[in-house]
C-alpha cells in the first residue's frame, strides 16, 4: 500500500512540474522546476529497484546539466518571452484550433491508457517476475557494462571528448585565435 | 505492486508534455529543456521494463541516455549562446536566415 501511494504521489509531482516547466515565462523558473521533476523521477528510480540510476540521475541531471542550463540562463540574461505577440500571431493559439487540438490529445491519452492497460501482460506487477537483487546490484551493473558493453563505454567517452571540444568552438567569440 | 502499464502510462504523459514544449514555446531554452523532459520520459521506460524482465541493460542503456543527454546539453547551449550573441534574441523565429 504505501508503495502504492508513494508512486501516483511522485508521479503526480513529475507530471506537474514538467506541465508548470513548459508553462512558465521565465526560463529561470522552468529550470528549477525541471529539478523538483527529475527529483520524482529519481524516487521512481528508487522503487525500481535502480539505486544507481537514481544517484545519478540527480547527481548528473539535476547536479550538473541544470547548473549548466541556470549558468547559460544567467549569462545571458535573457528577456521573458514576448507573450502577447506570440498569442496573438501563433495558429495554434486560435481559440477554436486550441480547443479542438486539445480534446483530441486528451482522447488520444486516454486511447492509449486503455490500449496499455487492455494487454493483459503489461497489468502484471512490475516487480512480480523477477527478484529484486538481479537488478539493484551496482557491482552486477558495473561488470555488465565493462564486458558486454565496453565498445559503447568507450565511443562514449570519444563521444563526450567530441561534445566538449565543440561546445569549446562553438561559444568562442568569432575573432578569438 | 505498480503495474507495469501505470508506468508506461506515466512515461508516454511526460513525453507528450515534453512533445508539446518543444511545439509550442518561443524560447530557444525551454525548448532544450523539453527535450530533456522527453529524454527522461525515455528513461523511465527503460527502467520499468528492466527491473519487469529481471534485466539489468534497461539500467545501463539509461546510463548511456544519460551521458548523451549531457554533451547533448553542453552543444546546444553553446549554439544557444552563438545564437543569441548573432541576434541578442532567444526566439527561434528570428533565426530564418536559411528560410527561402
Amino acid at each position: 500500500m504505501p508503495e502504492t501511494v508513494t508512486f501516483y504521489l511522485f508521479a503526480a509531482l513529475a507530471v506537474g512540474a514538467s506541465l508548470l516547466v513548459i508553462g512558465q515565462r521565465n526560463p529561470m523558473y522552468s529550470v528549477l522546476l525541471l529539478i523538483a521533476s527529475f527529483g520524482a523521477l529519481s524516487g521512481l528510480y528508487i522503487q525500481l529497484e535502480a539505486p544507481f540510476v537514481a544517484v545519478a540521475q540527480i547527481i548528473i541531471y539535476a547536479g550538473a546539466i541544470m547548473v549548466l542550463f541556470l549558468f547559460v540562463v544567467m549569462l545571458l540574461n535573457a528577456p521573458k518571452e514576448d507573450a502577447a505577440e506570440w498569442d496573438r500571431t501563433h495558429p495554434l493559439r486560435q481559440p477554436g484550433v486550441a480547443r479542438w487540438g486539445t480534446l483530441l490529445a486528451a482522447l488520444l491519452i486516454v486511447q492509449l491508457a486503455m490500449a496499455l492497460m487492455a494487454v493483459g501482460e503489461y497489468n502484471n506487477p512490475v516487480g512480480a517476475q523477477s527478484d529484486p537483487a538481479t537488478v539493484n546490484s551496482v557491482a552486477d551493473m558495473g561488470r555488465t557494462l565493462f564486458t558486454r558493453h565496453t565498445f559503447a563505454f568507450e565511443a562514449t567517452s570519444i563521444l563526450i571528448l567530441v561534445a566538449m571540444v565543440g561546445a569549446v568552438v562553438l561559444a568562442r567569440r568569432e575573432g578569438d585565435q | 505492486m505498480i503495474p507495469l502499464s501505470h508506468y508506461l502510462i506515466l512515461s508516454a504523459t511526460l513525453f507528450a508534455i515534453g512533445a508539446a514544449g518543444v511545439f509550442l514555446r518561443k524560447n530557444l531554452i525551454t525548448i532544450l529543456l523539453s527535450v530533456e523532459i522527453m529524454l527522461n520520459a525515455v528513461n523511465l521506460t527503460f527502467v520499468a521494463f528492466g527491473r519487469y524482465a529481471g534485466d539489468l541493460d534497461g539500467q545501463i542503456i539509461t546510463f548511456f541516455v544519460m551521458t548523451v543527454a549531457a554533451a547533448e546539453a553542453a552543444v546546444g547551449l553553446a549554439l544557444v549562446i552563438a545564437l543569441f550573441r548573432h541576434r541578442e534574441s532567444l526566439n527561434p523565429d528570428a533565426f530564418t536566415s536559411l528560410k527561402w
